[in-house]
């Protein structure tokens, strides 16, 4: 803070300096590393990243498709995917934690199970998700849904576990109803492990989606070579011996998780609002 | 003066022979034994001991949060827990200052304030919050009323606690050893703003704490605890009138009280070491 008050008397030097401690200055510098590292690791042929196309070959395959509404369908399609599974697992996964952490009795009964099926991969349900939902859609959906569920609802127990026990007696010796507790303490002393949860569990949704996607042939939608989302995108690269696309699709998915993330710490920057304060 | 004559109606605590035995992995320990004091009402009554004697023991069975194995405590003349009645009630006339804090760090320290009429249903929102702005500004709080806790400094936080607590209308303050993680000067300070606020306020206050100064500084009387179990071994009139200020401290009076006081605790704090007992 007192570098602030000193920078007014001599701002030239010290702004120079500051241009370089800007968080998006180091962002821009460390990617445009990578992809010269990248480029020359391609060119000259180095073991490994001798395989991979240099970024100036996917760059040129890139804008081409950015023209193409298939490329911009299958972000539709695994955005569309991720977002419903997502949103299902939340709906079950955050009530679901709260009766856990409120409830001996229901944790007990429930938790040996939760604990059971956690361990099993979300891809280990492919196959059993096709054969048990009636669409390729609801198959995908269901498996994103696992994916993002478990870690929703462990952070919401985990949250509501470590919410210290003063608050609880604070509000006790204050005259709070078994609801005010849960109104007024449990719910936003779980909120920041919520958010926590869904940034993380929706990392997780992409990840599940494109196996999902792959393994399931794009929910039945081929008709167009890119209609079956991104992970598609990327397997139907793969089989049309396309490598520079299977790399553009590889890129998508990342800027698609980033993008998703941040608009859930932002989204939970807005509803926690004390958290930035501690 | 006025202000003692009116609070010496409410707020007497009365502790009879209470015995608190906890369960624990190495076996019964008897945390407190055959403890009687009597706390009267408009009094600051300071309770001074060595760590893990038992002292926050009898706080949790005056506020409700845990039960007692023995004897009973009655609060102005109504039994809040003995034979029949293990544990008492928490309620909002026996407020809790904590230790390290428990300001809900979700809430702004004005809503901090006003969350015990409101959730009581005594007062509406609207007026929750007037009276909570009354008695921040009172207390010095003013300008802090948007701030979350955590923007806070931790001696406005343990002021903001204590208005909180007032804010109930309690007859009895319980305070937890609440400045020990302050600062020295931000202790004196903050002893200060406590008796500005008691002299206001006027209700029984019942005050855990290590610092023998600030003990006598600010208590009516001393009750110095055995190590466990505990019980008080001495309990000393502090007889210095209120209101009282830091010049106090260096006065022949204070001094000698110090003496006497140092004498007595250390006797059970090289007990309670050589027992090697923990925090409890």
């Amino acid at each position: 803070m007192s570098a602030v008050v000193a920078t007014a008397p001599q701002p030239r030097p010290r702004a120079a300096q500051s241009i370089w401690h800007h968080h998006l200055v180091r962002a821009v510098i460390s990617i445009a590393v990578f992809l010269v590292l990248w480029e020359l690791g391609a060119r000259f042929k180095l073991p490994w990243v001798g395989q991979v196309p240099p970024p100036t070959v996917v760059f040129n395959t890139w804008l081409p498709l950015l023209q193409d509404p298939g490329y911009w369908y299958s972000w539709v399609q695994s955005s569309r995917r991720v977002l419903s599974g997502f949103i299902a697992a939340m709906i079950i996964g955050i009530p679901f934690g709260l009766a856990m952490a409120t409830s001996r009795m229901f944790h007990d009964i429930s938790f040996p199970v939760f604990e059971i099926l956690r361990p099993i991969p979300p891809l280990a349900w492919v196959p059993a998700a096709i054969i048990f939902w009636p669409t390729q859609e609801l198959s995908i959906g269901f498996v994103i849904f696992l994916g993002a569920i478990f870690t929703i609802m462990l952070n919401v127990l985990g949250g509501a576990r470590s919410i210290d026990v003063r608050f609880f007696q604070a509000a006790r010796s204050m005259g709070s109803s078994n609801w005010d507790i849960f109104r007024r303490i449990i719910l936003p002393g779980v909120l920041p492990s919520i958010v926590v949860g869904c940034e993380v569990g929706i990392g997780i949704t992409w990840n599940v989606v494109v196996a999902a996607e792959m393994i399931s042939g794009g929910g039945g939608a081929i008709q167009s070579s890119a209609g079956g989302g991104l992970g598609f995108f990327i397997w139907n690269s793969y089989i049309g011996f396309s490598y520079p696309q299977i790399v553009v699709g590889m890129i998508s998915i990342g800027i698609a998780g980033y993008i998703s993330s941040a608009i859930i710490r932002k989204l939970g920057q807005t509803i926690t609002p004390w958290a930035r304060t501690r | 003066m006025n202000a003692r004559a009116q609070a010496a109606t409410k707020g007497a605590i009365r502790i009879q022979n209470v015995d608190k035995v906890y369960y624990a992995r190495e076996g019964a320990v008897q945390a407190v034994s055959d403890c009687s004091l009597d706390i009267r009402a408009g009094e600051i009554c300071m309770i001074v001991g060595p760590s893990g004697c038992g002292k926050t023991t009898l706080l949790n069975a005056i506020a409700g949060f845990h039960d007692i194995t023995g004897g009973a405590i009655h609060l102005d003349g109504e039994l809040l827990c003995g034979p029949g009645k293990p544990q008492a009630e928490p309620g909002p006339d026996r407020v809790v200052v904590f230790q390290n804090g428990a300001l809900f760090p979700w809430k702004t320290n004005l809503e901090n304030v006003a969350f015990g009429p409101v959730v009581q249903g005594k007062l509406g929102k609207a007026e929750a919050r007037d009276k909570a702005l009354g008695l921040m500004a009172d207390a010095g709080l003013s300008g802090t009323e948007h701030n979350y806790p955590g923007e806070v400094s931790s001696g406005t936080r343990r002021r903001v606690e204590i208005v909180r607590a007032l804010m109930n209308d309690p007859k009895v303050l319980l305070l937890d050893e609440p400045f020990r993680a302050l600062d020295s000067l931000t202790k004196s300070v903050m002893h200060e703003a406590l008796l500005e606020i008691y002299y206001k306020n006027k209700v029984t206050i019942f005050f855990i704490t290590h610092d023998l100064e600030e003990a006598i500084f600010l208590g009516h009387r001393v009750a110095i605890m055995t190590t466990r179990p505990c019980k008080p071994k001495k309990i000393l009139e502090v007889d210095i009138p209120h209101p009282r200020n830091y010049g106090v401290l260096t006065s022949p009076r204070f001094r000698s009280l110090m003496e006497e006081t140092v004498n007595a605790v250390h006797e059970e704090a090289v007990k309670a070491f050589e027992a090697g007992e923990k925090e409890m």
